[in-house]
């Protein structure tokens, strides 16, 4: 038993956040969605019972299946508390406890766990609720995060935190939300607000670089277990869920070349390739090639492909600009963002025609509020125009972003760029 | 050198509204003194108690009853066995201990051992 100690504390932690969300769910299958709550604190006594036990170097060979079974008893002993069978003979009371015993069983099947778990995802992302509040119910039911760690992931306060989850837990029971999978029509409307919140969860993780390391790795990996999850179940197995899947091993793969040892962003173009994750660019291609059996073609299909078109180029020169730009080109018809064409703004310039992807960039609509107040617009606009040999306009929306941007490193950042500018400027 | 028994003490996790992430840095702190007192080489074994099927068997008729029905602080949760060459030295190592801040305690008892 000693030498699995070194990796216990992992171990745990792993265990404690997975199994989590599979007893919740097999307990909410079974005492119904209104009784979540109980069911989450069922769940922290096995884990308290858990952590109680295997202090004294006891450590199970199954751990995983060994809290599923305290999960069990737990519920059957709540289900023998509640049932009064006194008003009956010996004989039938056991035979009911036998079935009721035998009912209580199935949950616990391998093939039923998958179930419930999707069932209690979809609940999650049930499409009354809010959005902020899906993400915290998600992260806590299912994922098993605790408060302190949603609003450390999130970057919210923790009354925050318990506030979405009271409101969204309060929806559920006053609505009377049932765990089912929904059919039809419904069941792609549910799936698409699936994905929209692993994506977010992704994201969350992915792009916020004022979070801890550990805990933005972890909210990304949440992302990519869900959703391989849901690709495992034949609901979820499905040419959008790989689509978003191949999405987020792509970025993923980018994860430790995009922060320098300050923790500050490094853009795409300075990333030393060779540190991205050769495996999960593999992984990535493996579920693109997955993604497109049907004929449906969704943003999570064309962002995934322009993720692999950056992963195929050794280097950022060696980029097919050209392929990229009809990519956004697919993407700016599909989701009409001004980020969208900000983005193919920037590729536009790559492939020569920087007074184009200018004219492209000030086109977008409110442009002139956008670069009021977002950094972003600026610090490209400026970039385009310092491509464009325009010293004198870079200059100016540089200064803008550096008054924008709460980030140090960025403005240090867009100092550089514009020292850049001036010497060019002068030489 | 000598074996001792710990004699471990207190209310179980259960019993404390704890939140998880509490409970898992204890048992990352017990993981830890457990691989420790392995590496020095004085970690003979140790268990944990079920706390559900207690009974207490008294009296010259032997009667049994459930129990023991402790206070939660004077519940024994398990025990260790280790070495150490005497008393002092085995009450250094049970400072080791984890839970003080939970309100548990440790019993140091020396183990006899028959020489002949």
């Amino acid at each position: 038993m000693q030498e699995k100690f070194s990796s216990a504390n992992e171990l745990v932690d792993h265990l404690f956040r997975h199994e989590a969300g599979k007893m919740v769910a097999v307990l909410t299958r079974i005492f119904g969605m209104h009784n979540l709550e109980m069911a989450e604190d069922v769940v922290q006594e096995a884990f308290l019972k858990a952590a109680q036990t295997w202090k004294f170097n006891m450590l199970p060979e199954n751990p995983a299946a060994w809290l599923m079974q305290v999960a069990k008893n737990k519920a059957l002993d709540i289900i023998r508390r509640e049932q009064r069978f006194n008003h009956l003979s010996a004989e039938v009371s056991a035979q009911l406890q036998l079935e009721t015993d035998n009912t209580i069983e199935q949950f616990f099947l391998d093939t039923e766990i998958a179930d419930s778990q999707l069932q209690l995802i979809f609940a999650c992302c049930h499409p009354s609720l809010k959005e902020e509040d899906q993400v915290a119910l998600t992260l806590k039911t299912i994922s098993g995060f605790s408060v302190a760690e949603i609003a450390k992931a999130l970057l919210a306060q923790e009354s925050a935190v318990q506030k979405r989850l009271y409101r969204a837990k309060q929806f559920i029971s006053s609505q009377n939300i049932q765990l089912e999978i929904p059919v039809g029509k419904d069941l792609q409307s549910r799936l698409d607000t699936v994905y929209t919140i692993l994506y977010l969860i992704f994201n969350e993780g992915y792009n916020s670089s004022k979070a801890g390391e550990l805990i933005r790795k972890d909210l990304c990996a949440e992302a990519m277990r869900l959703c391989l999850l849901l690709s495992q179940h034949k609901t979820g197995d499905q040419p959008l869920t790989y689509a978003l899947l191949s999405l987020m091993c792509f970025h993923a793969a980018r994860f430790e070349s995009r922060l320098d040892e300050n923790n500050s962003m490094i853009l795409l173009a300075q990333q030393d390739r060779t540190k991205w994750d050769k495996e999960l660019i593999k992984r990535g291609y493996y579920y693109l090639n997955k993604s497109s059996e049907g004929n449906h073609l969704s943003v999570y299909h064309i962002e995934s492909a322009i993720a692999a078109e950056h992963c195929l180029a050794t280097t950022f020169a060696e980029t097919n600009f050209d392929r990229l730009l009809s990519l956004y080109d697919l993407l700016w018809q599909m989701k009409p963002t001004p980020v969208v064409q900000l983005n193919r703004a920037v590729v536009l310039s790559y492939t020569g025609q920087t007074q184009n992807a200018i004219t492209l960039l000030l086109s977008i609509e409110n442009i002139d509020t956008l670069l009021q107040t977002q950094y972003m617009f600026d610090a490209v606009l400026g970039e385009l125009y310092a491509r464009n040999n325009e010293p004198k306009q870079a200059e100016d929306h540089f200064e803008k972003a550096i008054k924008l941007t709460p980030s140090d490193t960025e403005k240090k950042l867009l100092k550089e760029k514009i020292a850049a500018v001036r010497s060019v400027q002068w030489s | 050198m000598k074996e001792f028994m710990f004699i471990f003490t207190g209310p179980y996790y259960e019993d404390l509204d704890m939140s998880m992430e509490t409970a898992q840095a204890h048992t990352q702190k017990w993981f830890n003194w457990v691989q420790d007192l392995t590496n020095k080489g004085i970690y003979v074994s140790g268990k944990p108690l079920v706390r559900e099927s207690g009974k207490v068997v008294s009296g010259k008729d032997a009667v049994v009853t459930d129990g023991p029905f402790a206070e939660s602080k004077e519940l024994v949760g398990g025990y260790f066995i280790i070495k150490a060459d005497n008393i002092d030295d085995a009450v250094t190592v049970a400072k080791g201990f984890p839970d003080f801040e939970l309100g548990g305690s440790v019993h140091v008892r020396e183990v006899q051992v028959m020489h002949m």
